[in-house]
């Protein structure tokens, strides 16, 4: 019986979709070794504590919850070094982070206080008692790497997106502890916090991604794929790195081997040609579609269902289309 | 996406450490900083100005002279490959290269004073004085002995008077290396090296119109009308017309590497398109005909480059004779000529735009086959070479 | 400022990609190499905070084989003034063991930064900085895209998803650079020149224990062959179709 730990990642007041993956995890690898506890470690602003037991619906045994007023915001050596210090109070066999950009800070800090390493990003894992495996994107995704871990505790961080959050029923029980050092020693600190204002979903995030390259053929013509986005509901919107380098879009929004990596459930290329750059962000993403009036677009070679024809002429009905589907089916 | 070069003889593993940092870094600039504007300056028939405080500032004027007049000290290998990734972009950037530092740099450090040198090498170095040669004149191409320009002694200095013609450089230079007969118009032992600031009354440059070829690169006759210039104008050590040549000898080297340059472009750019493009859904790299029209491209750059490296080797030793570079530079030239125009043939219908390369690489490389020694020259210079016969 | 830059030589996998036949590694035939992208910023950045801010020194480090140093002579020719190698072939996977060889090597060296480009492009985890500066038990931001230094003090942005932290720091401190920060310049070729005077020391890495490795190298998954549903707005009906039914994405 193995217990295994979980970092449970809170913002802005909600725990993000990051949280119960991580949650998730920790609970398939406690099953997967006997069965053992999962606890996860929660770190926000007061109020958390109200949110905690949401933890168990993804397979939470216990929810250390740590409130204080200084911590609205991440601070990295207050939260590793209370990450850290209860996961050494706990016997665990693996500790699990998220690889998001709180997670990717986070979780390198934990693992070298605790003097282990860690297989950072991973995109899937086995685990027994004396070693985990886990698989990892390696050369921008052009490999996949399968790594092995020892030591204990195995430390991990997951690929947002790439395991999904699995829901069960648990009654979490729910411990508070104080930060296990003063915020107010903390020497780096977040002085703000500035939401960009999006009316989009965060490309890392997003169940859905619909990108435009430069068969839109202008800045204004995205209009097309941003509405695909909203049809769908769920939906964040990316390009190409032509189109970012010719100022249409911003650069944040470019999916590629320069840009974002993403692995959504479903991804739609409006024309985009495929070039191998662009690739090396989206081929992990479960169902690629491609809209594209070139048969011969290297793009068709790894979508799952592509349509060839004009784009102006086949987004329109298509956004018609979702959006008639998403009302009969909701 | 980056040139990655044509390397099919793993002949960076000949290159020095140096040699192939200076290579990877006149690359990676010429991506920057002339492939997006290449195209446009050569439609338009104009040289990319803009570009010369970033060239200079590279260090690629005069690279193979001395560090104490503010030039990069490299050796000729590494200035080889300078020509040829510039070539690699165009040949008339790299004619505007070759000018400067082979052919008006040069001379002032072979044959100038320690106060020309001075005054001069590191200005131009830094492209804060832009430069010219004046040996071509319209009458006198193939024949520089023949030179009508004449440069008479005064109690002061010197008068120049005469005309020259397809000077490169010639209507932005500050400074012009100017070759004429102090002696006899029929005494071509009397040609001697002047330098020539450009603002001299007398002197006026004007550029030759309606090229096809060379478009980005700045090409002038020369008026030179009762030119005064003083006496320390003249360079002392310079003497007959194997001073010029001695120049062009410089130049030639250069031109040798930099025609592998425009060859590995277009052959590079055949190839891309060739994977690309389908037609009876198919790729046309997978027919017959494409893939030995690739074949034999690449088999002439890889001969090409091994023909350079020995020469850039036997120029480093000091036993570089002006004979070999005719070898290299006529071989070179022409084969980079056939690459480019292979190249068109296999690119189709978009091969006649200025979209893709080729075809503006092989209106250039016409203008390389007959400069600095046309192709019939130097077979001439060799078989005289090979024989003990002139046959010019 | 004194400045150290970890850097890391990775091979360029843009032209030639293959496995070796042992499943572990890449396959080295034609492979070339230099600094990882975002290490590359990162000396960038450095060479730029010495050049606005008053004389200073950078020093890039990093683990490699012998063939390292010509690596590290390109950062020399951008303008650093000296180079640490550390011997090590081949660097081990895991990231924790490389930071353990940067620690004891960095330590009581006196910097005032140490830079990491946000992550390295061939093993992908940004875990040796943060893991390093715990080691030292120095300040450390990640994931920089903005930076300012003044009077020992420095301010940085980080992304997060859709936000922008803000983020204050003391010196000495422990960096890692993100991409669109600065663009590495290209060497001179007088850079070039002076780089073959400039020292590089080369002593053993003293790695630590390795518990992180790879059992296995493999080419991803080829998408199994997708299919052209249709031509033009017709198709648009039964595409529709097939992702509610059959891929379950609507």
């Amino acid at each position: 019986m193995a217990d295994t730990f979980a970092f449970a990642e809170f913002r802005a007041g909600a725990f993000r979709k990051v949280a119960f993956e991580t949650v998730s995890a920790a609970r398939r690898a406690a099953d997967a070794t006997g069965g053992g506890t999962v606890t996860a470690l929660a770190m926000g602003a007061p109020g958390l504590s109200a949110k905690a037991a949401e933890l168990g619906r993804y397979g939470a045994d216990r929810v250390i919850v740590v409130e204080h007023a200084e911590l609205a915001r991440y601070s990295p050596e207050v939260f590793a070094g209370t990450a850290a210090a209860q996961l050494k109070a706990g016997s665990y066999r693996a500790g699990f982070f998220s690889a998001s950009a709180e997670g990717r800070d986070l979780a390198p800090r934990v693992a070298a206080a605790l003097g282990q390493s860690l297989a950072s990003d991973i995109t899937s894992f086995e685990i027994t008692a004396d070693a985990l495996t886990a698989r990892h994107p390696v050369y921008v995704g052009k490999a996949i790497a399968t790594l092995r871990l020892t030591g204990t505790p195995a430390l991990v961080s997951l690929r947002p997106g790439a395991m999904v959050a699995v829901e069960q029923s648990r009654t979490a029980q729910v411990e508070t502890a104080a930060p296990a050092l003063d915020p107010a020693s903390a020497r780096v600190v977040v002085t703000e916090l500035a939401q960009r204002p999006a009316a989009r979903m965060d490309l890392g995030e997003a169940p859905v991604v619909i990108s435009g390259g430069r068969g839109l053929k202008s800045a204004e013509n995205f209009k097309l794929v941003e509405d695909l986005a909203s049809a769908f509901g769920n939906a964040a919107v990316g390009a190409t790195r032509a189109v970012t380098d010719d100022g249409w879009r911003p650069s944040s929004d470019q999916i590629g081997q320069t840009g974002r990596l993403v692995s959504p459930a479903l991804y739609v290329a409006v024309g985009i040609s495929g070039a191998i750059q662009h690739l090396a962000g989206m081929r992990t993403a479960r169902v690629i579609v491609a809209i594209n009036r070139d048969k011969d677009a290297p793009i068709f070679k790894v979508a799952d269902y592509g349509i060839v024809g004009d784009l102006f002429e086949v987004v329109p009905p298509l956004i018609e289309a979702v959006k008639r589907a998403r009302a009969e089916h909701q | 996406m980056a040139f990655a070069g044509v390397d099919f003889y793993q002949m960076d593993g000949l290159l020095s450490e140096e040699e192939r940092a200076v290579r990877d870094t006149v690359r990676a600039w010429v991506d920057e900083h002339l492939m997006p504007i290449i195209g446009d300056c050569y439609i338009e028939g104009r040289f990319p100005k803009q570009i010369i405080p970033g060239l200079a500032e590279l260090g690629v004027l005069g690279a193979n002279l001395p560090e104490e007049y503010g030039c990069a000290g490299l050796n000729n290998v590494a200035y080889g490959l300078i020509m040829q990734e510039l070539e690699r972009g165009d040949s008339g950037i790299r004619s505007f290269a070759s000018v400067q530092g082979a052919l008006v740099m040069y001379p002032i450090y072979s044959m100038g004073s320690e106060a020309q040198k001075k005054q001069w090498l590191p200005r131009l170095a830094a492209g804060q004085e832009i430069g010219c040669f004046g040996l071509t004149e319209p009458d006198y191409g193939s024949n520089p002995s023949g030179m009508i320009t004449t440069a008479k002694e005064t109690k002061d200095g010197w008068v120049l008077n005469g005309v020259k013609m397809w000077i490169t450089n010639g209507s932005q230079a500050t400074v012009s290396i100017i070759w004429a007969k102090t002696g006899a118009v029929d005494d071509p032992k009397s040609i001697r090296g002047f330098i020539v600031p450009t603002s001299t009354k007398g002197y006026a440059a004007k550029d030759q119109k309606g090229k096809l070829s060379l478009r980005a690169s700045d090409t002038s006759e020369i008026h030179l009308e009762e030119v005064h210039l003083p006496k320390d104008a003249i360079l002392p050590k310079s003497g007959g017309i194997k001073s010029p040549l001695s120049c062009l000898t410089q130049a030639r080297y250069g031109i040798s590497w930099g025609a592998i340059g425009a060859a590995m472009a277009c052959y590079d750019e055949a190839l891309q398109y060739s994977k690309q493009r389908v037609m009876f859904a198919k790729p046309i790299g997978a027919t017959q005909i494409q893939q030995v029209r690739l074949a034999d491209m690449l088999s002439e750059i890889t001969k090409a480059q091994l023909l350079c490296l020995q020469l850039g080797r036997l120029k480093d030793a000091g036993t570089m004779t002006p004979q070999q570079v005719s070898l290299a530079k006529r071989n070179n030239v022409s084969m980079a000529c056939d690459i480019a125009r292979e190249a068109r043939r296999l690119l189709g219908a978009n091969g006649i735009l200025a979209e893709y390369h080729s075809m503006r690489h092989m209106a250039n490389l016409e203008s390389v086959y007959t400069y600095e020694g046309t192709h019939d020259m130097h077979s001439l210079i060799l078989g005289q070479e090979i024989t003990g016969i002139a046959a010019f | 400022m004194k400045i150290a830059v970890c850097l890391k030589r990775v091979p360029d996998t843009e032209m030639r990609f293959a496995i070796a036949a042992d499943g572990t590694s890449l396959d080295s035939a034609g492979l070339k190499y230099d600094i990882s992208d975002f290490d590359g910023y990162a000396v960038e950045i450095a060479l730029r905070l010495n050049e606005q801010q008053g004389p200073g020194e950078v020093v890039v480090v990093a683990l490699g084989p012998d063939a390292l140093q010509e690596t590290l002579r390109k950062a020399l020719s951008m303008g650093v003034d000296r180079g640490i190698h550390l011997q090590a072939d081949p660097v081990p996977y895991d990231g924790f063991s490389i930071a353990q060889a940067l620690a004891s090597e960095l330590a009581g060296q006196g910097f005032d930064l140490i830079l990491f480009g946000r992550v390295a492009t061939d093993t992908g985890n940004g875990m040796v900085g943060p893991m390093t500066a715990h080691l030292m038990d120095l300040p450390c931001v990640t994931a920089i895209s903005r930076l300012e230094i003044a009077a020992g003090k420095g301010t940085a942005h980080r992304e997060l998803e859709g936000a922008t932290e803000t983020v204050t720091f003391p010196l000495p401190a422990i960096l890692t650079i993100d991409e669109g920060i600065a663009r590495p310049r290209l060497p001179s070729l007088k850079g070039i020149m002076a780089a073959k005077k400039k020292p590089i020391e080369s002593r053993p890495a003293a790695l630590g224990p390795v518990r992180l490795t790879v059992d296995r190298l493999e080419l991803p998954p080829e998408r199994a062959g997708g299919r052209i549903v249709g031509e033009g707005p017709d198709a648009v009906p039964e595409l529709v179709r097939l992702l509610h039914e059959e891929a379950k994405v609507l």
